[in-house]
């Protein structure tokens, strides 16, 4: 009886499956406190990571349910760019220098998570950033807007007995008075010698005597020049006193390295004008209420559903509900796995999904009472009520799909939408679809096909 | 097909009240669409909505609009820059101290614009896709054009009952109403191609048999199925609106709407546009 054999080796396999989605949904720590009677059970478990090594390398994967913005709270902006002050040619390394510059700043702002896109939108383009969490978006705006902060900054004598604790902002704690506005401009050239790339600094009058009494100051000390509170290279020693408002920062530098560096400096500020088109702004208490209340009418809903499928179909009714939660924990496994950014829409996706889900199996237990009216045995009808509805769940689905795929936008196409809400739809939408129709077709039937076997042997 | 010139009255009831509502009401396109801006907070003091307008009129902001149930404002005007923001927040601190911000949301009219293009050419392109699709897997044309114009029935009766949602009770156009809309598009042909699937079935079994006794006999077989189907998705949206909070309530509505439009025009649109045309094919 190999084919029986070959049933309930599909059985097993997704039992497993369950049993591995069941654990990766299973919460970080789970207290578990039972009394009953004299039974006293008190445990903590926890969930086994996700990790595993490779030779030297080391593969994890936190499990945690990542949350959209309008979910976990925090602040979305949208800036247009404007890159009519630089040529075309220079275009894409201004908005690069651009993105890295937005990112340091947006680290100073101490966020997790954070994320910085650009977006082309026909011929314009936009920086769009997200900041998780983050409930004072004016400063965070102010931030991202404002002028880098360039400064020179001396090195000091350290008492020998502090040197092992000095931090780099205690060695260089001199500051020289000098900031990005005395910066008149920062170029690449070749060094004669070495023919090495290094950056040419060139100060304004007013820079030109603050350098000079700097330089002085600090012969054979150190110098480190900072951008937003950062070192931008190795600090060059001072070598001669320089009156002439020319620095030449040379050191490890290739032609890429070089050019960035005097784009930053350059522009003292951004690379490029940016204005603020769209901001919104989600308070973490309206995020929370939203999926307290999402996940309430999504386990009512099924529910609901649950007891009308087997109202409606009976015992059939209560294996596609079983289908139902495997469903479930699959898709929320995939969910965390993949990962998937879930966000409002995006949970209205997956409630959708359910409701859709089940749609599979309701097209198979209504081609099985047909077959069955006409007088085929059970086992012979759930098999040609299967294999007849699968055409059909083919078709229908794939329907679906070509319009989730629109919505999906895969290939970023720029005019088509680019919304994360609609987005987050899209992708719950479609892998809710290819999930029930797993659940509804292969599960069921293995499920059937078990169930079909107990009575055989009755 | 008895029913068809019930359908037809049907469906021409639901095409002219649309048509109606959207000529002599319009939308309410929220700021999605036109630009502007929202700012939902909580204020526990709950103070009267006067001394917010008077706040707004000091800082030359018009057009506000307030709202508030109970301890929470929705306040909507026009868009404004974080400088104006920062200034309005002090004063809102100052009506109220234990205030918080739920929600701030400013847009420009340019997104705007570019939505309601994105959208277009979005159901532009799903049209022609699925018309491809179905054309296709039924190797007949009528079949497919039946299904879009289905597809489109469904769709413009959606958009005449945010007319008439928006005029009563305040529904707004927003990014999620077009997500809804286009999610009407797949479910509207997902259920007419089950519809198309068994009255293919069918043909293939009886090649003699007429297109009006294949289409009743497809129709009476698939009724169950559809109605059980589109009942679990009903069950699934309607707990969301009810139960679900106000940021999807309208979401949910538009799906809802859809769902049932599109189990009602498979049967009721889809079918007899093909009977139709076929009927017109033959006379040729």
């Amino acid at each position: 009886m190999t084919n029986k054999d070959k049933v309930m080796r599909t059985f097993w396999t997704l039992l497993a499956l369950t049993f591995v989605c069941f654990i990766i949904n299973f919460p970080k720590e789970m207290p578990i406190s039972f009394h009953f009677g004299k039974l006293n059970i008190e445990h903590t478990f926890y969930r086994p990571d996700f990790k595993f090594k490779i030779g030297e390398k080391e593969y994890g994967k936190d499990l945690d349910l990542k949350f959209g913005l309008d979910l976990a709270g925090g602040a979305s902006l949208l800036f247009n760019i404007d890159t009519s002050t630089v040529k075309k040619e220079d275009i894409s390394s201004a908005l690069e220098s651009l993105k890295s510059n937005i990112e340091r700043r947006i680290n100073l702002f101490g966020v997790s998570e954070t994320n910085v896109q650009i977006v082309k939108q026909e011929n314009e383009y936009r920086l769009k950033i997200e900041l998780p969490g983050v409930e004072n978006v004016s400063s965070a705006i102010k931030l991202i807007g404002t002028t880098a902060q360039l400064k020179f900054k001396g090195e000091i004598e350290i008492p020998p007995e502090a040197t092992a604790t000095a931090t780099f902002n205690d060695v260089f704690a001199k500051d020289t008075g000098i900031n990005g506005s005395n910066l008149s401009r920062a170029s690449v050239q070749l060094n004669p010698n070495t023919s090495e790339p290094e950056v040419l600094l060139e100060f304004d009058n007013e820079g030109s005597k603050l350098f000079a009494t700097a330089t002085e100051e600090l012969l054979n000390k150190r110098i480190a020049i900072l951008l937003d509170g950062e070192p931008i290279t190795y600090p060059p020693t001072v070598q001669t006193v320089i009156s002439d408002g020319k620095a030449v920062i040379s050191g490890s530098f290739d032609n890429k390295t070089a050019r960035e560096l005097a784009v930053q400096l350059n522009a003292g500020a951004l690379p490029l004008q940016i204005n603020l088109i769209q901001q919104s702004q989600i308070g973490a208490t309206l995020g929370k209420d939203s999926i307290n209340k999402g996940i309430f009418a999504g386990i009512v809903g099924l529910i609901l559903v649950s007891i009308f499928m087997i109202g409606n179909y009976g015992k059939l009714g209560l294996i596609a509900d079983i289908g139902l939660i495997i469903y479930g924990l699959i898709t929320l496994a995939l969910y965390r796995l993949i990962p998937i950014t879930l966000t409002f829409p995006g949970v209205v996706g997956f409630i959708l999904s359910i409701g859709m889900a089940v749609d599979s199996n309701i097209l198979i237990f209504e081609r099985m009472r047909e077959e069955i009216r006409k007088g085929k045995n059970w086992n012979n009808a759930m098999e040609l009520g299967f294999g007849r509805a699968w055409d059909t769940i083919k078709d229908a689905n794939a329907c679906t799909i070509i319009t989730g795929l629109i919505l999906l936008n895969p290939f970023n196409w720029t005019f088509l939408n680019t919304s994360g809400m609609v987005r987050g739809f899209a992708i719950t939408l479609i892998l809710g679809i290819i999930i029930g129709i797993f659940t509804g077709v292969v599960v069921t039937r293995n499920l059937l096909r078990v169930l079909a076997k107990e009575k055989i042997q009755k | 097909m008895k029913l068809r010139p019930l359908f037809l009255i049907i469906s021409l009831f639901l095409i002219i009240s649309s048509l109606l509502a959207i000529i002599f009401w319009q939308f309410k396109p929220s700021i999605d669409f036109i630009g502007g801006a929202v700012w939902e907070m909580n204020l526990p003091s709950s103070p009267n909505n006067s001394k917010i307008e008077e706040i707004f009129s000091k800082n030359n902001i018009s057009n506000l609009i307030i709202t508030n149930n109970e301890t929470q404002y929705r306040l909507e005007f026009q868009d404004i820059s974080s400088d104006q923001k920062n200034i309005l927040d002090e004063a809102i601190t100052i009506l109220d101290q234990n205030y918080t911000e739920l929600k701030f949301e400013s847009l420009g009219p340019v997104l705007g614009k570019e939505l309601l293009q994105k959208t277009i050419t979005a159901i532009i392109l799903s049209s022609f896709f699925l018309f491809l699709f179905i054309g296709s897997r039924f190797k007949d044309f009528t079949f497919g054009i039946s299904a879009i114009l289905a597809m489109f029935h469904d769709t413009f009766i959606l958009v005449g009952a945010f007319s008439i949602l928006g005029h009563f009770f305040g529904a707004e156009l927003d990014s999620l109403f077009v997500t809804a809309l286009l999610t009407t598009l797949s479910s509207s042909v997902h259920d007419t191609v089950v519809t198309f699937n068994r009255i293919r079935e069918l043909k293939h079994q009886n090649f003699q048999m007429d297109w009006t006794t294949l289409a009743n006999q497809g129709v009476t077989e698939t009724l169950n199925r559809s109605i059980n189907n589109s009942m679990t998705i009903i069950i699934m949206l309607l707990s969301l609106v009810i139960l679900g909070g106000v940021t999807t309530k309208w979401f949910a509505t538009a799906l809802l709407i859809g769902v049932v439009c599109g189990t009602y025009s498979s049967i009721g649109v889809a079918i007899p546009l093909v009977l139709f045309f076929k009927k017109h094919q033959k006379k040729r």
